[in-house]
């Protein structure tokens, strides 16, 4: 193969080796990271004799260096002599698997899946299944908790036996003695049901479930739960109830609130898996607990969770329901106490006005927007107004503009410059649902006032604001509202507005498009150039470049040329330069 | 876990102000009552007979009676309702906490059930998720247990109930059992030190009372620390937990199982590494002491494992583990030193010439050590090729004048240990900094022909491309009857083509 033929005694082995021993350990993840090019000049016999056995037997490293060995190594399958030699990779990943720092473990365990996959069915018996098994049985934790990774990925494809073997296995590690183990097979016991045969998840994985959602660590118990969803997508439907429903009941009203939090976090694809009757009888319930649980974080996680839940319910019984269990539950949480439970909420709650249809967000679900639009937490705020398109389809947002104002003006006033900043990139949206007349009357002083903040962030969000706007409502609507206002501003005694008017040039001329940009913007800017501050000035410079596309090359040749001519021999060298720059991009030397 | 609020998101930074502000929220819950949280509120309790005034022959049935009536719980986030139970609680568990350390003989068989259950009833629970999802136990307030009122005094009684004198561990080893000890190891993580406190001296009591508890004890701190270490980076309890095991190394017999040793270098090193090492530095730094003095033939694992967890990028922290290291060494027995001096002098050779002048000046102390002094002047042979280089830069170009001074005195010690030595290396200095350039140039120049080549692999394995896919093809069919699956093979031509991709 490549690689063969090259010149060996400028490369050898010795050479190539010291630099994966360099003293500094920068150096040696250099020569780590181009691990593969090493490998290239060795040619691929002398890296499975050579390299490999070096990496395996010498290598006691940083961290960082082997985690950069992990990942190379995931990626070597070609460099060694391709599938027929992969299981050569298998030494230097089995010990990286038992490092103790997980990023190293894990990428291990990732690269050793990634080459898996490389085995034929007889090497994956031969070399791979062996290594999972002299992991699995490991003394110290950490190569037990990598076992947990690799079951899945070889039991499809080996004997019977084998796979008798594995299941063994993996039952001792869901008992297992530390924790550590415990929690990294209950994190996969979901990926390994999806591999098992039906027979097998009934008879073996339902009763692992169970242990470990039963365990006495809280932190096992919730990944139990990831697992029972995973579990219960794979059973035929008449088995759930007897098979996972008893646990994840259990896991719903758990003790801890982690786990109960995990339900709360998982209840889509739980509701999901599960199918709409359980979901009428069992996850109805369960869900208006966890909507009412006495920690904040729970009911955070399941507030979040409420639009997508209605969304899913069986269509025949999907309105009574909501009326009448879910809605309750939400009415009450407008006021919790906790603000993180309000604004999850309030980033979903407008989504349940498309599902109820207009009588029913009139009556029901708009009083609890107006309250939250009010909310004293600036957050919930901003998520009602975030998510008013999908009123907007129901009811038409007139409904709300009352309420909304008062809203948007406070929000747009914050002492804190990101909510403002925050306020700014919805006013687009708003603008266009609420229509040219609303916003000239009531927002368009807003939007010019955010011109000249103190805050650099929120004048240069603002002028993007301006430029989405006018694209919004069009050049005429430009000319007659902002235009005027943007260009008055270039005789402001502060030089930082005098700046903005340029940026607002800078945004608006292409949308505004030439004629307005000649006509009326560009005078200004001439005029400009002529100003104390140099900042001001090369600014000048920076707009014409950046407008002369849209000029016809006439006024170019005349107008724009020997103002930038002027400014190129301007005394500042600032200016000069960006005079200059403009003078190459725009062709007029 | 709590969301990022939208103005956070905005740039990514969540800042103090912002979270003090979130952390004034009212009416938190507390996770023991979750199962109560439908129940009618808690049942009224009323004032039994004091203690004190009972006849010896109703002392043990009114003590009992006490005990049940403190396992009633109450919502102590709530400070309106139960003000008079609450009152009547408090008083009675005054009563047995006096009951137990001041009377002898009150500790018969059928109380040890009681009191282990009134003890689990209100302390074991699980902790509430803490105000400020950042928090910093450095930096911030922590969040006291609302319950303290009560808590405190059960906490006291426990206590108490252990040091009585009467106290009979073979009777009450059926009810302080492992599961017993998991839940107290639990409470450790509480944000409030002052149940830490109280946690702290009570397993330290259990561990010297129950011998057939210790192994399980030691087993369950080492899993905490591992989490603590490998998953979590959070656990408030953990200098308490390292002081309780600084006295348990103290007692370990020598010669050192190798559990113990085990639990040195695969815990106590890696425990270094810990974002928050400032909290539970001392404690940690005790620990390792003592096991060197105890075995002094761990020197070396400890030195070379602190060295390889050396701090990178936080100078902080490599003041704390220089302040170790000076400890170590204050113990250090002569013929340890030699093992590692060579690479222990290399990292403080690069501490002394770190731009953080804190790390220098920490690293340039140890030459006010005279013990340290001695051992260096004992192998300066071997010291000073390392020490010098950096030592005689730093001196000319260190922007700080105190390192500058000290590394004056520091090069004038050395100087007078060996001068011959230290004339010739200042001497070859130039040649060396010579030689090392020309290396320098010349691993250069070994990376950019091994990248040529790689261009040239490239181009030329595009070409080949064809008939190594045609070769592994034909290899392929040769065991396709064996090949159940062919998709595996599919997928080895998509990774193969992702590899040259690159």
């Amino acid at each position: 193969m490549a690689g063969a033929d090259s010149d060996d005694s400028l490369y050898p082995i010795a050479v190539l080796i010291d630099e994966l021993r360099n003293e500094d350990v920068q150096l040696r993840l250099n020569s780590i990271k181009k691990l593969s090019t090493i490998a290239l000049a060795l040619g691929v016999e002398r890296t499975r004799t050579e390299l490999l056995p070096f990496l395996t037997d010498t290598i006691y490293d940083e961290d960082e260096v082997l985690l950069a060995l992990a990942e190379q190594l995931g990626n070597f399958t070609m460099l060694v002599g391709g599938p027929e030699y992969v299981h050569c990779l298998l030494p230097p990943l089995e010990s990286l698997a038992t490092v103790e720092e997980t990023v190293v473990r894990d990428k291990a365990v990732e690269s050793l899946r990634k080459i898996s996959h490389e085995h034929s069915p007889v090497d994956l018996e031969v070399h791979f299944e062996p290594l999972v098994k002299r992991l699995a049985s490991g003394d110290w934790f950490t190569s037990r908790t990598s076992a947990c990774g690799l079951f899945s990925v070889c039991y499809p494809r080996v004997s019977s036996t084998v796979k008798a073997e594995i299941r063994q296995h993996f039952r001792t590690l869901c008992s297992d003695d530390t924790p550590m183990v415990r929690r990294a097979a209950a994190s996969k016991l979901g990926e390994f049901a999806k591999v098992l045969e039906l027979e097998y998840v009934k008879s073996d994985i339902i009763s692992l479930f169970t242990a470990l959602a039963s365990d006495e660590q809280d932190s096992v118990r919730l990944l139990a739960v990831e697992a029972g969803v995973s579990i219960a997508t794979l059973l035929p439907q008449e088995d759930l109830e007897a098979l996972v429903m008893p646990t994840l009941r259990q896991a719903a009203e758990d003790k801890s609130w982690r786990v109960r939090y995990m339900v709360a976090d998982k209840f889509s694809d739980l509701q999901k898996a599960v199918g709409p009757e359980i979901t009428k009888n069992d996850l109805v319930p369960a869900f208006q607990n966890l909507l009412k649980d006495c920690e904040a974080e729970v009911r955070a996680a399941a507030a979040n969770k409420v639009k997508e839940f209605c969304e899913n319910l069986p269509e025949d019984s999907r309105e009574t329901i909501i009326m009448t269990h879910i809605l309750p539950c939400v009415k009450e949480l407008v006021s919790d106490t906790n603000q993180h439970v309000k604004s999850a909420l309030a980033s979903v709650i407008m989504g349940l006005s498309t599902i109820l249809g207009k009588d029913n967000t009139i009556e029901h679900l708009l009083p609890l927007f107006l309250a939250q639009l009010k909310d004293e937490c600036p957050e919930v705020r901003l998520n009602i107004i975030s998510n008013l398109d999908c009123v907007n389809e129901v009811i038409g947002i007139r409904q709300l503009s009352q309420s909304l104002l008062p809203a948007i003006v406070e929000l747009a006033e914050d002492a804190k410059w990101r909510v403002r900043l925050a306020i700014i990139e919805y006013m687009p949206l708003l603008a266009g649902q609420l229509g040219v007349e609303f916003f000239d009357e009531k927002l368009n002083s807003l939007c010019m006032a955010w011109l000249v903040d103190h805050v650099y962030a929120i004048r240069e969000a603002a002028t993007g604001n301006l430029m989405k706007l006018v694209e919004k409502f069009g050049a005429e609507w430009a000319q007659n509202t902002i235009v005027p206002k943007v260009l008055g501003m270039a005789n402001d005694p502060n030089y930082l507005h005098r700046m903005t008017t340029l940026f607002c040039i800078n945004a608006l001329s292409e949308v505004c498009g030439q004629e307005i940009t000649t006509k009326h913007m560009l005078p200004v800017v001439f005029k400009m150039s002529n100003d104390q501050v140099a900042n001001v000035r090369f600014n000048v410079a920076k707009s014409l470049q950046k407008i002369g596309p849209v000029l016809d090359s006439n006024c170019l040749q005349t107008e724009v040329k020997p103002v930038l001519e002027k400014l190129a021999s301007d005394q500042d060298m600032d200016v000069k330069y960006f005079a200059q720059e403009a003078i190459s991009v725009l062709s007029l030397a | 876990m709590s969301a990022i609020s939208a103005c956070e998101k905005v740039d990514g930074f969540t800042r103090k102000s912002v979270r003090k502000a979130q952390r004034q929220r009212v009416g938190q819950g507390s996770s023991q009552f979750a199962v109560n949280s439908s129940r009618p509120s808690a049942p009224e309790i009323s004032a039994l007979p004091q203690l004190k005034d009972a006849s010896s022959t109703e002392q043990h049935e009114l003590f009992v009676q006490k005990l049940q009536q403190c396992c009633v719980m109450f919502d102590f986030y709530d400070t309106v309702t139960d003000l008079k139970s609450k009152e009547t609680k408090r008083a009675a568990l005054g009563e047995l906490v006096d009951h137990v350390s001041t009377n002898r003989g009150v500790l018969l068989e059928p109380v040890y059930p009681e009191i282990t259950t009134m003890v689990s009833t209100n302390i074991f629970r699980t902790l509430p998720p803490s105000d400020n999802p950042d928090f910093d136990p450095e930096e911030d307030e922590p969040t006291l247990e609302a319950s303290w009122p009560h808590m405190q005094l059960v906490y006291e009684f426990f206590l108490r109930f252990l040091e009585n004198p009467d106290f009979q561990p073979s009777t009450a080893k059926r009810y302080i059992d492992q599961k017993f000890v998991l839940q107290l190891l639990q409470l450790f993580d509480s944000e409030d030190p002052r149940e830490r406190e109280f946690l702290k001296t009570i397993l330290h009591r259990i561990y010297g009372k129950f011998l057939g508890l210790r192994a399980c004890v030691r087993k369950q701190i080492n899993n905490i620390f591992l989490r603590y270490i490998y998953e979590t980076e959070h656990f408030n309890g953990v200098a308490e937990l390292l002081e309780i095991l600084g006295s348990i190394i103290n007692g370990f017999a020598l010669p050192l199982k190798a559990e113990h040793k085990q639990f040195l270098t695969k815990i106590l090193i890696p425990l270094h590494t810990a974002k928050g090492l400032a909290l539970f530095h001392a404690q940690l730094a005790y620990c390792v002491v003592q096991f060197i003095e105890k075995d002094p033939a761990l020197t070396e694992v400890v030195v070379r494992g602190l060295l390889k967890f050396w701090p990178k990028t936080c100078s902080q922290k490599e003041v704390m583990f220089l302040g170790e290291i000076e400890e170590i060494l204050d113990v250090i027995e002569p013929t340890q030193f030699k093992k590692i001096q060579e690479p222990l002098f290399k990292q403080i050779s690069k501490c002394v010439a770190s731009a953080h002048f804190q790390v220098a000046e920490r690293a340039l102390y140890f030459w006010n050590n005279e013990y340290i002094l001695s051992l260096i002047e004992e192998n300066n042979a071997e010291i000073l090729p390392i020490m010098f280089g950096n030592l005689y830069r730093i001196s000319k170009e260190h922007w700080n004048q105190t390192i500058v001074a000290l590394v004056y005195n520091v090069l004038k010690t050395l100087m007078e240990m060996n001068s011959k030595l230290f004339d010739e290396l200042t001497a070859s200095y130039k040649d060396d900094r010579q030689r090392e350039k020309k290396k320098e140039q010349e691993r250069e120049e070994l990376w950019r022909k091994l990248d040529e080549l790689r261009l040239q692999e490239r181009t030329a394995i595009q070409n080949n491309r064809h008939e190594i896919q045609f070769t592994y093809n034909n290899n392929k069919k040769n065991r396709q009857d064996k090949d159940e699956n062919t998709a595996a093979a599919a997928v080895t031509d998509r990774a193969e083509s992702d590899t040259w991709a690159k």
